[in-house]
């Protein structure tokens, strides 16, 4: 859809120096969320020291371990100008599954973590090849198979629900064990965003992703093979969140049929927060990541400041609605100045 | 000057054209299969289904589809002017929790309706200014205002239920009392008044014709001298008061008002209205095909409960209809333009360009 007051959400670099302001512009979203969320946990500390002491960080780290991993597979796919709205439901069934394969059994972790992956990219794969090849709106094509997983899932489960007694002590080790004080979880996320972030910068096939979501038809006439690449993001998306579900096990131990249910919204709005645009194109995954924090220390936050829970919804949106207009805001002003300029070096025309 | 890299879509529009015309021509076919379908299931669900076409069942049926179908006919305005709604079923949360609140505060219900109808157009016009004075997608900014309005609407009644609405009013919701000598509830009857005043709009007036050319091409629809903005506004508001509206209703036919009313209930308007073959790439589609959506979702929920079908299989069916809905007329139209291909000789450009629809964009 082209929208009239969509306007260019990526600069054509007039020269270098535009290119510079561009990035500069990008890199302060992320500075200024960065910048956000230490005043957030400086404020919280101040009135109550105990937010920070260890076993706060730990809580901390561990509970936006998932969701920063579902924001960053999510950002790969919002990124080529689609959307996975299934991921919640894939959580609930590859956590379901793990669970019930490794109940009473002394199964490793890395079996685990490869099967809840494998699921997940089979989610990831099916609404992939119907986005890319079947040329169905990802909007629907995910709401559907968000309602199939779910579904598929809830009749598997029948009400039961995994018990932390079943699962094996060493996958449980994986939720709650730490290495010299730092928990796994959050290390394996950072592993992984790590991972993701060099690959969308530095290969060519990730800095296509951002091609196909500025403008898939010039991505396809400059010879990108857009299908596959879209296929991809999704199998990479289902994948992340497969294995988010497995972990999902690890951490809490007890699984029910609808774990993270309705997390699909929560994690577009990580990544929208953390500068991911919606319309394709622009974001990197380390903003996502932030955002993904930014919204779980929110939620922290309010507890030890023993505000009313309830708060936290209308504050989660307020803050998703305050920073995407902000940054429109701040996009227009940069694109003005960059008119401006170019305008000054005789690129006008 | 600056207009014309943004026209680029020209090499593409060309080869897309044949493809293009016979999807629009087999728009109006699905709807109207749609409609069949739920013509059969119904006959089906007579035929085979004890109980089925029972006055009491039927009432039942649709009546509790009644919030997804108001909210609906609005939404359907919306996809085909190109944007999307998902904040409504929290509206119709917070709509729910105000008439809570207020009545547990001791106002009269006649003066909490207005309260709760004007909240639902302040809602609705916070997304439309966002939308078109910030130029934000709509899509982007309903994922904000849902997690805004159902967390306002906790804010407003906690995790309390009030019940104990004022009789005469809530009888008039629920699913035993119909228009005498009928199974139309009156939320049902008010549902299909305002269809077919929807349905006017739509199709018959220059505002409704409107939204297709903004669904179609927005800016040719700005360049041809329609108020974008402000009729995309209008659409907000609208589907604000309805969704707030919709809030009372289900309160009342519960009788019992909470925040967390409607929980996940965006996800079945538009699936409904996706199903009824609205294209949510905006520009096409037709009202009716829009309520035989919601109308096959509801008798086929109720057949399938009523045959000992477990829920979770009634969730998968949403969802394969969902898919299947979309995917069908498209994989026959790509057959039909192979076809077409091969009888034309091997002059025309094969049809990529639409390798990637620009969905998520709203």
């Amino acid at each position: 859809m082209t929208t009239l007051t969509g306007g260019p959400t990526t600069t054509r670099p007039a020269d270098s120096s535009a290119r510079s302001l561009a990035d500069a512009v990008f890199r302060a979203r992320e500075i200024s969320i960065a910048g956000a969320l230490a005043l957030l946990i400086l404020g919280t500390w101040l009135a109550n020291p105990r937010f920070l002491d260890s076993q706060g960080v730990k809580d901390l780290l561990l509970n936006a371990s998932i969701l920063v991993l579902l924001a960053v597979g999510q950002s790969v796919v919002v990124l080529t100008r689609n959307i996975d709205l299934s991921v919640g439901s894939v959580v609930g069934l590859s956590a379901f599954a793990c669970g019930t394969f490794v109940s009473g059994t002394d199964h490793g972790v890395l079996v685990v973590m490869l099967l809840g992956s494998a699921i997940g990219m089979v989610c990831g794969l099916v609404s992939g090849a119907l986005v890319s090849f079947g040329r169905v709106p990802a909007l629907v094509v995910t709401l559907g198979m968000l309602y199939i997983i779910q579904g598929l899932d809830y009749w598997w489960a029948q009400g039961d629900q995994i018990s932390a007694t079943d699962v094996p002590r060493p996958v449980l080790d994986l939720g709650s064990g730490s290495v010299l004080g730092v928990p796994y979880l959050p290390l394996i996320t950072v592993v992984l965003l790590a991972g993701t972030a060099y690959f969308l910068r530095s290969y060519r096939s990730g800095r296509e992703l951002y091609a196909i979501g500025s403008s898939p038809e010039a991505a396809r006439l400059a010879g990108v093979p857009v299908r596959r690449r879209i296929l991809a993001a999704y199998a990479f998306s289902g994948a992340v969140a497969g294995f988010a579900g497995a972990l999902w096990l690890a951490r809490f131990g007890t699984v029910v049929a609808d774990d993270a249910h309705g997390w699909e919204l929560t994690v577009v709005s990580a990544a929208v927060v953390g500068g991911v645009a919606i319309t394709g194109g622009v974001g990197t995954v380390w903003g996502a990541a932030l955002g993904a924090l930014l919204l779980t220390t929110i939620g922290s936050a309010l507890v030890v400041l023993k505000v009313d829970a309830f708060w936290q919804g209308a504050i989660t949106g307020a803050l998703l609605l305050a920073a995407i207009s902000v940054d429109r805001i701040v996009n227009l002003r940069m694109t003005a100045a960059l008119r401006k300029r170019s305008a000054r070096h005789g690129h006008g025309a | 000057m600056a207009m014309a890299p943004e026209t680029g879509t020209a090499p593409g529009s060309s080869a897309r054209e044949p493809a293009g015309a016979w999807v629009r021509a087999a728009g109006p076919r699905w709807d109207t299969a749609v409609g069949v379908l739920l013509v059969a299931v119904f006959v089906v669900g007579l035929a085979g289904t004890d109980g089925f076409a029972s006055g009491g069942n039927l009432a039942f049926a649709f009546n509790d589809i009644a919030e997804v179908a108001l909210i609906a006919l609005p939404m359907t305005l919306l996809v085909v002017a190109g944007q999307v709604d998902l904040s409504v079923a929290s509206m119709l949360g917070l709509g729910s929790a105000l008439t809570g609140a207020l009545w547990n505060a001791g106002w009269a219900f006649e003066m909490i309706v207005p309260v709760v109808l004007l909240t639902g157009i302040a809602g609705g016009l916070l997304n439309g200014w966002l939308v078109t004075r910030v130029g934000l997608p709509s899509l982007a900014v309903t994922i904000g205002t849902l997690a805004l309005y159902r967390g306002l609407a906790s804010v407003v009644l906690g995790s309390d239920a009030v019940t104990g609405f004022p009789h005469t009013y809530a009888s008039w919701a629920v699913d035993t009392t119909t228009i005498p000598g009928t199974f139309v509830t009156y939320p049902i009857a008010l549902f299909l008044v305002l269809a077919v005043v929807t349905g006017v709009v739509l199709h018959s007036t220059a505002f409704g014709r409107s939204l297709f050319a903004i669904g179609a091409q927005e800016e040719a629809a700005y360049f041809a001298g329609i108020r974008v903005k402000r009729f995309k506004l209008i659409l907000f508001v609208v589907t604000g008061l309805f969704a707030a509206f919709a809030g009372i209703v289900f309160t009342l036919r519960y009788g019992s008002a909470r925040a967390d009313n409607g929980l996940g209930f965006e996800m079945l308007v538009i699936a409904s209205v996706l199903l009824g073959g609205i294209d949510f790439d905006g520009g096409r589609g037709t009202l009716f095909g829009a309520v035989a959506g919601v109308l096959l979702i509801g008798v086929l929920r109720n057949l399938l409960t009523l045959n000992d079908v477990a829920n979770e299989v009634q969730v998968i069916v949403t969802g394969l209809l969902l898919v299947g809905s979309v995917l069908t007329p498209r994989v026959v139209a790509a057959a039909v333009e192979r076809r077409h291909r091969r009888t034309a000789g091997a002059g025309t450009v094969p049809p990529e360009s639409e390798a990637s629809s620009p969905s998520s964009a709203s």
